[in-house]
Parts: structure tokens; sequence; C-alpha cells
């Protein structure tokens, strides 16, 4: 065994090219399994980079030449062509309704995500902790909560532009619903997560369900919340460009579906990374709103 | 403060019998250590004496009332680990105590209500020796820390009885005495009664007015959950006793866990 490793240790010193012809004594580097060798700030950036400059190269590649050989190729424009599409919906008024388009598009689109994932929040919070807390209230709703997670949303979209026409209310709703019933559910389990310690401890001090639900439970389920905020995001924008597409007048998925029918790659792709940005914003606002709601969670940032 | 009347308590979990004929009767101010094997339901006693837990048979009175099935102000618990809340800073772990006291719709006390009650929080900090940790949450105090604040929270609760779950099983044997001072100290100011659950027979006896043994006397050997423990040993402490090597080794002998010259070691100290 001891050998074995001895060798090993050898084979790194020949292998790892030190550059002296003779090495009398290997210097003391041990090779480390590949789960403990940690990785320094520098290079965990490099790597990090490494993947998107890759995907960009290849674009930027691909699309060079397509546009050799085809000028007004459509299918793969030149970060120029993309770039000079975004900055006219940015920055130049609309022809027909004078709006710069981009703009009027992000505040729709933004309006209804946040309106949407803001009443899912509502729900989780209010029907997570009475659900969670308060068993007569868990057997009540629980058995309804859990089956109405499976109902696939977009197969209620439909019921929804029937029932509530085809404004914002019917896509709120979409939003909402898409996301509530698995927020709830989380929330719910968090709070029956609660050590029994604490809860008992809380009533010998002589707290209420009340104020027991105000000072031990929502303190304790907000960073779970805010998680569940930043998971619940991603099918929220699914949701959206889904109900966009399918009626609106204006906001982003109605764009990208919108100039699909020319071809508009260079619309869809900048807006698609405009999507992204905002949303990877979101997400760091919502960490910091974190650190910010619930220190006590994050030791190594708070110190 | 209160005394607790016990006689006929039995505690099943379906067919497991965990307790069965429990009977004793602790006078007020009297401070009870329970001792027994692992398994052997002394935890579930306290459980019961707490409210987290209910009997299945027999009477319990406390004060001259029978207990009320829920935890309430009169009785006060320090658990081994979640003994404080970890969202709050050592201060505000001692403000909430009379936020909870207040009951208010907002569960937070004002104004000169709230004056007061940071100055009896700051007052109990610098009793145990916390002053310098107020605004520490308790993730980054040591476990000798957060145990301190934690008796410092149940004891600003003015408990009428103070339960102690194992609440020194986690810590190193010096900081162990430092809180066994403690402990007593705040045991002769406030003189409530005190129940704990302990694994060490050494710190039963140095703490103890009295040590119950906790134990099975009946044996099913096809059914080993037939039967449950009760208090096979009551031994009442006074100067001679605690110091009696003698009585130690019975009952360390009866737990069957520690060994006797360990245990002395902790009663002298």
């Amino acid at each position: 065994m001891l050998a074995k490793e001895m060798s090993a240790r050898d084979e790194v010193s020949e292998t790892g090219g030190e550059g002296t012809v003779r090495p009398s004594r290997p210097r003391p580097r041990v090779r480390l399994r590949m789960i403990n060798a940690k990785v320094s700030r520098g290079s965990a950036l490099f790597l990090g980079c490494l993947p998107f400059l890759f995907v960009a190269v290849a674009y930027l590649i691909a699309s060079a030449q397509r546009l050799a050989v085809n000028l007004s190729d459509k299918l793969l424009p030149s970060p120029a062509q993309m770039w000079s599409a975004f900055l006219d919906l940015a920055t130049v008024p609309d022809k027909r309704s004078g709006d710069l388009i981009l703009w009027v598009d992000t505040y729709a689109s933004l309006l209804r995500l946040f309106a949407g994932v803001g009443v899912a929040t509502f729900a989780a919070l209010s029907l997570g902790i009475a659900i969670g807390f308060i068993p007569r209230v868990r057997a009540f709703l629980l058995p309804l909560v859990t089956v109405v997670c499976v109902i696939p949303p977009l197969a209620l979209l439909p019921i929804l532009f029937i029932a509530l026409g085809l404004g914002e209310t019917a896509k709120i709703t979409l939003i909402a619903l898409g996301v509530a019933p698995v927020m709830v559910r989380d929330i719910a389990n968090r709070v029956m997560e609660l050590p029994p310690e604490l809860v008992a401890k809380a009533q010998t001090l002589g707290g209420n369900s009340w104020t027991m639900v105000l000072r031990l439970v929502l303190p304790q389920v907000m960073p779970r919340l805010i998680t569940c905020v930043r998971l619940a995001l991603g099918p929220a924008w699914l949701f959206l460009i889904a109900a966009e597409a399918i009626a609106s007048t204006e906001g982003l998925g109605y764009r990208i579906f919108l100039v699909r029918r020319y071809l508009s790659m260079d619309v869809i792709l900048p807006y698609v990374a405009w999507i992204t940005l905002l949303a990877v914003i979101t997400d760091w606002l919502l960490v910091r709103l974190s650190q910010a709601v619930s220190p006590w969670a994050h030791p190594a940032e708070a110190r | 403060m209160s005394r607790i009347v016990v006689h006929g308590l039995e505690k099943s979990y379906g067919d497991a019998r965990v307790l069965e004929r429990v009977n004793v009767t602790a006078e007020a101010g009297e401070f009870l250590s329970l001792v027994g094997a692992s398994g052997c339901g002394k935890s579930t006693f306290l459980r019961i004496l707490l409210g987290q837990e209910q009997q299945s048979s027999g009477v319990v009175i406390v004060g001259d009332r029978p207990i009320i099935p829920e935890p309430t102000p009169q009785r006060g618990i320090v658990f081994q680990r979640y003994s404080v809340f970890p969202h709050l800073t050592a201060v505000q772990n001692l403000l909430l105590v009379a936020d909870f006291r207040s009951g208010g719709p907002f569960g937070r006390v004002f104004g000169a209500r709230r004056r007061s009650a940071r100055q009896e929080a700051e007052a109990m900090l610098e009793r145990v020796g916390l002053a310098h940790a107020r605004d520490l949450y308790p993730a980054s105090l040591s476990g000798g820390m957060q145990q301190r604040l934690a008796i410092a929270q149940t004891l600003l609760g003015r408990p009428q009885i103070l339960l102690l779950d194992e609440p020194f099983g986690a810590l190193d044997p010096g900081i162990r005495v430092e809180m066994h001072e403690l402990l007593t100290e705040l045991w002769t100011e406030h003189g409530m009664t005190v129940v704990m659950v302990t694994h060490d027979i050494g710190e039963a006896f140095k703490l103890g007015t009295r040590v119950l043994v906790f134990d099975k006397v009946r044996h099913d050997p096809q059914f080993p959950s037939a039967y449950g423990a009760t208090i096979t040993y009551d031994l009442k402490l006074d100067r001679k006793t605690r110091a009696s090597s003698h009585h130690l080794a019975k009952v360390a002998a009866m737990v069957g866990t520690t060994r006797p010259d360990t245990a002395m070691a902790t009663t002298a100290s």
C-alpha cells in the first residue's frame, strides 16, 4: 500500500516535468483526489468563463462562414447586425405607435411576471405557514394543494383565457397558478420541519399561535421563501412567454414570437439575451435581499 | 416554587410501553436529578412534565392543579440542542421573552415597556457573563455560551418549574463545571423546582437534592417492549449522602454506563 503510494508520488514528480534532469529529492507534492483539489479564485473565474467563450467563438465562426456565403443570411446574424437591431428597438420610436418597443415590452412583461410571482409568494407565505403550523388547516387544505400541484398549468391556459378573457388577469393568473402550489407545499414542509424544541420553548416563554407565527415561524422560513421565489422564477418566465405568445399585444415573449414569422434572428437572439440578463439580475437581487433580511442564515457572508 | 405530584403514570407508544407505575412527589424548591440507561424513558417523563407529550394514564399535578397538556410559561425548559432561537442575537433572544409575554398583536413590546425589558435583558446577560456577546447570533457562540443564553432566557420567563433535558451533555468537562456553578447559583437565587435529566451520574449527585433512577424491573424476553421503566431508586441527598461513594457506586451500577470513579471526580469538582 505504502509502496504503491510512493511510486505514485515518484510518477508525479517525473511526469510533472519539474525541469531537473535528475530529481534526487522529489518535492513533497501530493496528488490529491479529484474531490479534494481546491480551485483558486482566479482559476475558478477562468474555468467559469471558458464555456461562455467557447459558445461565443463557435457562434462567431459559424456566423462568419454563413455570411461569407450569403450576405443576406438571416439565421446567424453577426454581432453588429444584432446590436443595431437591438439599438433600433431600444432607442428609435416605432413608426406606427411611436413607442420605444424594447422598453414597452420589458415593462409589460416584468409587470406580469412580478404580479404573478408576487401573488404566488403571498399565497405561499400565508397558506404555507397555515398548513405547516396548524394541524386543522393542514387536514383541510393539504390534499387540495397536493392535487393542484400535479395539474399541468399550461393545460389550464385555455380555461383561463375563456373564463378571464385575453387581458392581463388571465396571464397573471396563469403565472400565479403555475408556481404557487409548489411554493405552498415547500413552505409548509419547511414549517413542519421546524425543530419541535423551538416551538415548545416559544410556548414556555408565553408565545401564542399568532405571536409564534410572527416571531418564530416567519423569520425562520424567510430564507427558504426567498430561495423558493428564486426557483419559481424559472417556471414563471416559461408561463409568461407561453401566455404572451398566444394572446398579447406587447411583451418580450410576444415580440419573439411575432418576429419569428420574418425569421428575424437579429431581434430574437438579443431579446433572449435581454431576458437572460433580466433573470440574472432578479436572482442576484433576491440573494442580496436574503442576506439583508436573514443575516443569521448566511454566516459566511455576514462575517 | 410548585410541587409536582405524579401518580400511577403510564406512557405507551402503540404496543411499546415506555413508562409504567411512576409515582413521585417533589416538594417545591427541590432539585430532582433523573438518571437511567439510554432509552429508559426519562426524557419522555420530562416531555410529559413539559406538556409536549401526554401520559397514557395516571395523574400529573403541578402546583395544585392537573397539568395543562401543552407547554406553558409555568414550566421552563432548556434542551441540549436547539436551545435558543438561531434567528435572533443574544440580546434579542432575551427580549423575545418580554415580547411573547405581552401577547400583543405584533408579538413585541414598545415604548417604556421595551426600555425596561431591554434593561432586564442586559442585566441578565451580565449575570450569565454574556454581555460581550450581546449582538452575536447563536451560530457564532460556543456550546457553553449557547447553553448559558438558553438558561438566561428560560429564567427571564420566571417559571415555577425548570426542566433541563441533558443541558450540559454536549459541553467540555471544564465548561461543564462552570455551568454547574452558574446553575446552582441561579437555583439558589430563584428557588424554583428543578427537574434535570442527565447521563452524568456525578453531575446528578453534585447538583440534585434528590436522585431518581429509572429502570425496567420486569422483562419479557419474547416481547422486550411489553414492560416499561419505573423509578427504581429514590435517594434524598444531604451533605453526607452527596459525598458518599457508596451511594454513587450503587446508582452507577444500576445505570450501568458511567464508571463510579469518574462520577466521583465530577462530584468533587
